[in-house]
């Protein structure tokens, strides 16, 4: 029994945190179709701003209540500034190529924020623990957790009601779909296409940021960090269905409960159990278990 | 230098691997999975049951990857595209957990490979570097002529037309999936051997071999080399190994950033690799003009 509910909550733990980490990289894939490796450079931009601002913070000694304000902060202008710098000073000069080229040119971006990254803030792990250890731990059934994963979970079911209103039930998200069901004609009908893809892109590097920057308090913020959390976002993503805000839902629930599991009944199989879930779903649903069929062009 | 050529040859393998799936525009991410497999099969051989001849070793990373690869193209051939991509990676990911957390096989440290011998023969030290440097060259060389072999037959030219349209290749009657099946089987045979003549030439494997940012330099290597000869992933992993050997001593720190930045001037000024820069002052005019619209593609 308390194996169960240790699971069920660590299993959202784990599920919020992915979500939030992959969403970003969906919803690039959805609009653009760049399946976009250099994310886990945004997601560690985002862990190391946040954490080196928090730790900044702390040395002031002011209340450590609002240093929580500091985390997305961080990963707004961590991933305003690489997202644009990225999307407006690369990508946008390989619009129109070949899809897999897309992969490797955001790989070469990847490589390039990786020491980035090593070069801001040097080779050494930072550690922000203060906002996690602020509001203490809860007792769910006589097991501990601290409050702050729940804040965690709590922050990616906003972001995920958000993105499902602005995509759904605003004027732009309709926009943004008739962009993405084709784009050469919306461009013939006057939509600004190229803003759109600029201001995706930025809101999914965005995104990324968010997701390393709520991580950085729980985790100790290391080099490698962002080809971690990379191979993990995409197993989420092509579970759930390329492109499907939902499917990533999905995805980041059944990633996050196999982890816990195995975590918990069987944990060597920790490592790989992920990409097993990964692997057993494609071999039954090709594409993944949301993905829209797409008609094959002679 | 020697150790520099030598070393390549092995991970110049696995990147002709690459190559001859990238000819069908397939992008396997994760061929540092046979690399891994030939490197362990071999590394487990000479570990449990003692044998360190390099050519039962050899035998025995080919059959490990053929029956591999057989069973997982069944899979795979279903897959384009991005797909593929992904797929591969999250197979070979999926070694890499299993590798990583088996204590046997000394978890993410590996272990150590011993001397290959040779048919009996068991030479040391200096000897023992330059024959096995000399059966690393021949045995690339020999891979290369007969994988330029492979994609000259009718199926090579089937994974061209592949790349260009499935669709029209299917109305031909002929069975891409089979194609790519046998591609894939071929790939992994390359990487292995690959994976354990590198393995033997360091004396050690551990399951970095098959994680996704070594299966993503050898993609890597392929863009840079281009996919137009055999030859050129081979020469694109030597001078990927000078590349990566001074950055690192110039910038430890950012030698990846250097990397990436030679990556993306590649595609951007070199759409077709390193190769294409030879073949366009071979070729003649009209010959040009006919491949460029391929080019545009």
């Amino acid at each position: 029994m308390l194996t169960a509910i240790a699971i069920t909550v660590d299993g959202l733990g784990f599920a919020a945190w992915l979500f939030l980490s992959s969403v970003g990289l969906t919803l690039i894939y959805g609009v653009m179709r760049i399946l976009n490796i250099a994310h886990g450079g945004f997601y560690a931009l985002g862990a190391y701003s946040s954490a080196w601002a928090i730790g900044l913070y702390a040395t002031t000694g002011s209340p450590i209540v609002f240093s929580f304000l500091l985390i997305p902060l961080a990963a707004l202008i961590a991933g305003l500034a690489s997202g644009l710098l990225v999307e407006r000073g690369v990508l946008k000069f390989m619009y129109g190529r070949d899809e897999v080229l897309m992969v490797l040119v955001t790989y070469a971006i990847f490589l390039i924020l990786e020491d980035a990254t090593k070069l801001i803030w040097g080779t050494e792990s930072y550690v922000a623990w203060q906002p996690a250890f602020h509001f203490g731990t809860i007792d769910v059934f006589d097991i501990p957790y601290t409050v702050y994963k729940f804040i965690i979970i709590s922050v990616a079911i906003i972001v995920g009601i958000a993105l499902y209103f602005v995509l759904n039930k605003t004027r732009v998200g309709k926009l943004l779909l008739v962009v993405i069901e084709d784009r050469e004609i919306s461009a013939a009908l006057g939509i600004n296409v190229t803003k759109f893809f600029t201001v995706t892109f930025v809101v999914g590097a965005v995104l990324g940021a968010l997701g390393g920057a709520i991580t950085a308090p729980e985790i100790s913020v290391s080099p490698g960090i962002g080809a971690e959390i990379i191979v993990l976002s995409f197993a989420v993503i092509v579970i759930g269905g390329m492109g499907s805000i939902g499917g990533a839902m999905i995805g980041a629930l059944i990633v996050g409960f196999a982890r816990a599991a195995s975590v918990h009944l069987y944990p060597p199989a920790e490592l790989f159990s992920i990409y097993l879930v990964m692997a057993a779903v494609l071999a039954v649903k090709p594409y993944g278990l949301f993905a829209l069929a797409e008609s094959r062009k002679i | 230098m020697v150790n520099y050529i030598h070393v390549s040859m092995g991970t110049g393998m696995v990147a002709l691997g690459v190559m001859i799936q990238m000819r069908a525009g397939l992008v396997s991410f994760g061929q540092g999975l046979y690399f891994c497999v030939g490197g362990y099969a071999a590394g487990m051989t000479a570990k449990f049951l003692g044998i360190s001849d390099l050519f039962v070793l050899l035998a025995i990373g080919v059959v490990a990857a053929l029956i591999l690869s057989a069973i997982l193209g069944f899979l795979l051939r279903r897959y384009r595209e991005i797909f593929y991509a992904m797929l591969t990676l999250a197979i070979s990911m999926i070694l890499f957990g299993l590798l990583s957390s088996t204590e046997e096989l000394g978890s993410t440290d590996g272990f150590n490979l011993p001397t290959p011998t040779y048919l009996g023969w068991a030479p040391t030290g200096e000897v023992g570097r330059i024959t096995l440097y000399i059966l690393t060259c021949f045995i690339a060389i020999g891979c290369a002529i007969a994988l330029n072999r492979f994609l000259k037959s009718p199926i090579g030219y089937v994974n061209e037309a592949i790349r260009e349209n499935e669709l029209r290749v299917e109305y031909l009657g002929t069975s891409a999936h089979k194609a790519v099946h046998i591609t894939y089987m071929l790939a992994a045979v390359v990487s292995s051997i690959g994976g354990v003549l590198w393995s033997l030439v360091l004396g050690h494997v551990d399951p970095e071999m098959t994680n996704w940012t070594t299966s993503g330099q050898f993609v890597f290597v392929s863009i840079l080399s281009g996919i137009g000869n055999v030859a050129a992933p081979l020469i694109g992993t030597f001078i990927l190994e000078i590349v990566r050997v001074y950055a690192v001593e110039i910038s430890p720190n950012t030698w990846q950033m250097i990397l990436g930045s030679v990556m993306l001037l590649t595609i951007i000024f070199l759409p077709k690799g390193l190769w294409s820069l030879l073949t366009r002052k071979k070729k003649s005019k009209p010959q040009q003009t006919a491949s460029a619209p391929a080019a545009g593609e």
